[in-house]
């Protein structure tokens, strides 16, 4: 275990949520039986739908959530009996977090928080002014962070996270809401940390395929608090090499159901998007030789082809083929 | 400013006036000005102090500040003593402005002893604060009503416009439990002529049980933090605001 970064046995947690002050709590699992093992220096990511229970997880890894099942270890030291060992170890970052005083200067919000752990004062500052520059924020440092836009203050977070070196660093959604620029700043900064720090550890949630496909070493792929599958990105992909994957665009589908292209025999997955002035189909199917019954069908109820396309498999084709469903109609399922 | 300087002094003008319109000894309105510069340590005990965990939620540093390798206590002492530096300029404005208004005369027996008076109040106030911030960690809006909720009896209790000896011992020393009480009773008898005939205990009584008060609650404060971070930890309440 100690040579592991995280490692996670079966971690579960449920959530008691009263609707009524004197109703009985109900319980809502937020994650089931999780394990995983991240080794250090991996970029290791986590992607799924949201409230799939990426976060419940990070939060029990940076010891703010007790699992209630499972046990959790960070840098070898237990989440729930050691908080104080792994605390110095670790830091975190979240997407679209308000942290620190809107009164307070860039510097010193990133200075005030480098004293809770310790740092000196001088090494600080200095830590602060070169990581502001990697990130184009150098010109900030005397700004109050009341005046930051959504972008240079979410830099400022990742800068936070990241000043004290944290042997492992956590990222929820690191990059949500940014533009973008910004998305793509942050996520070459992440990338050249770790080519600057190879002994570290970074575990990222995100819901972006191509910013887990983009970053990521290992994925595990969580939906409704279960990790579905944990592999690299390319051998995740490589488990759709056998399947045709296309990506139709056609005219609306003016009272068609959907639901009968699924039923075309050799149809793995199907996902129907609805665009202006027509459709988007995607097809996982068993072979190629399945794509004349689709057009087949597609022209029995008068649907004209647009566009085809042959594409390589990604993640979320993945997900679409663990889960039957693509990672948007998860969001957009009532409940989901 | 309003709320922290202008609001206090009009309690304190309301009691002046009261307290000259009955014909008063005129040491009650130094008494008065006294309570009235330390109701603002009371007010930032009780609206910073106090909640500061509940807004650190809302604001969403609570789980940084957790999640660092600080205490919780030592963060809470950080922000405590910048708390009390702000505090001390708004009470000495008050002091300065009630001394010009209503012509109040000092005369401090030991300069000493009162720095001593106000530090130990300080820290068993401050500590008192402690303690229900940890309470505070698990509550969600609820901490808005508790607050409001304790406001006005700690201003009768403490004695903040009167001397608390008016009050019957007991209830005199079961209000010593607040820090305030003794506290401001020290002071007025080390910086008024009349004072210590209106005293409640002798100084060094009182100097005696804010020190043991100190303690005791920074004691209990580190242990209740402690506990209460734990149970926040097992029922989701650090980060979650709805919980």
């Amino acid at each position: 275990m100690e040579s592991l970064a995280v490692k996670t046995e079966a971690v579960g947690r449920v959530y008691k949520i009263r609707e009524r002050k004197k109703g009985e709590p109900k319980e809502r699992v937020a994650l089931k039986e999780v394990s995983l093992e991240v080794a250090p220096g991996e970029l290791f990511g986590l992607l799924g739908p949201n409230g799939a229970g990426k976060t419940t997880l990070i939060k029990i890894l940076t010891t703010l959530l007790a699992p209630t099942s499972g046990h959790a270890w960070v840098a070898g030291h237990d989440v729930l009996a050691q908080p104080q060992r792994i605390r110095p170890l670790i830091n975190m970052v979240s997407g679209g977090e308000s942290s620190g005083y809107g009164l307070l200067t860039v510097r010193e919000n990133l200075w005030m928080f480098s004293q809770f752990y310790g740092m000196p004062s001088r090494r600080a500052n200095e830590r602060i002014r070169q990581l502001l520059e990697i990130v184009g924020l150098a010109d900030r440092l005397n700004t109050k962070t009341s005046e930051l836009s959504t972008g240079m203050r979410q830099k400022m977070n990742v800068v936070r996270g990241f000043m004290t070196d944290p042997l492992v660093i956590f990222l929820d959604e690191p990059t949500l809401g940014l533009d973008v620029g910004a998305a793509r700043d942050v996520r070459s900064f992440i990338r050249s940390w770790m080519d600057e720090h190879p002994g570290r550890t970074v575990l990222l949630t995100t819901h972006y395929m191509v910013e887990a496909d983009e970053l990521c070493d290992r994925v595990a792929i969580i939906n409704q608090g279960k990790v579905l599958a944990s592999d690299t990105p390319a051998t995740l992909k490589r488990q759709l090499q056998r399947e045709a994957i296309f990506k139709l665009e056609v005219s609306p589908l003016d009272g068609t159901e959907p639901e009968e292209f699924k039923r075309i025999e050799g149809v793995k997955q199907f996902v129907h998007r609805p665009v202006e002035g027509g459709s988007t189909l995607e097809f996982i199917l068993e072979d190629e030789g399945i794509l004349p019954a689709v057009v087949g069908q597609l022209t029995q109820h008068n649907i004209r082809l647009r566009n085809l396309e042959k594409r390589e498999p990604t993640l979320e084709d993945v997900f679409l083929k663990l889960v039957g469903m693509s990672m948007q109609e998860v969001e957009e399922k009532p409940g989901g | 400013m309003f709320f922290d300087v202008f609001l206090p002094m009009l309690a304190v003008s309301a009691y002046v006036f009261i307290y000259r319109a009955i014909g008063a000894p005129e040491e009650y309105v130094g008494f008065v000005l006294m309570g009235g510069a330390m109701t603002a340590f009371w007010l930032n005990v009780l609206w910073n102090m106090s909640s500061q965990f509940f807004w650190e939620k809302e604001m969403g540093n609570l789980a940084l500040y957790t999640m660092a390798p600080a205490s919780l206590m030592g963060i809470l002492l950080g922000m405590a003593l910048g708390g009390m530096t702000a505090t001390v300029l708004r009470a000495l404005v008050i002091i300065l402005l009630g001394t010009i208004l209503f012509n109040v005369q000092f005369a401090v027996a030991s300069l000493g002893l009162l720095v001593l008076a106000f530090v130990l109040s300080m820290v068993a106030l401050y500590g008192m604060g402690m303690i229900t911030a940890s309470a505070f960690l698990l509550l969600n809006r609820e901490a808005w009503h508790l607050s409001n909720l304790a406001q006005e009896p700690v201003y009768l209790l403490s004695g903040f416009y009167f001397p608390v000896r008016s009050f019957n011992f007991w209830v005199a020393l079961g209000a010593s439990i607040i820090p305030m009480t003794l506290g401001l009773d020290a002071m007025r008898q080390l910086v008024f002529e009349a004072g210590p005939a209106s005293g409640f205990l002798a100084v060094p009584v009182e100097l005696g049980i804010l020190a043991g008060l100190g303690v005791v609650f920074l004691f209990i404060a580190r242990y209740l933090l402690a506990y209460m971070e734990r149970l926040a930890i097992r029922e989701g309440r650090l980060t979650d605001r709805n919980r």
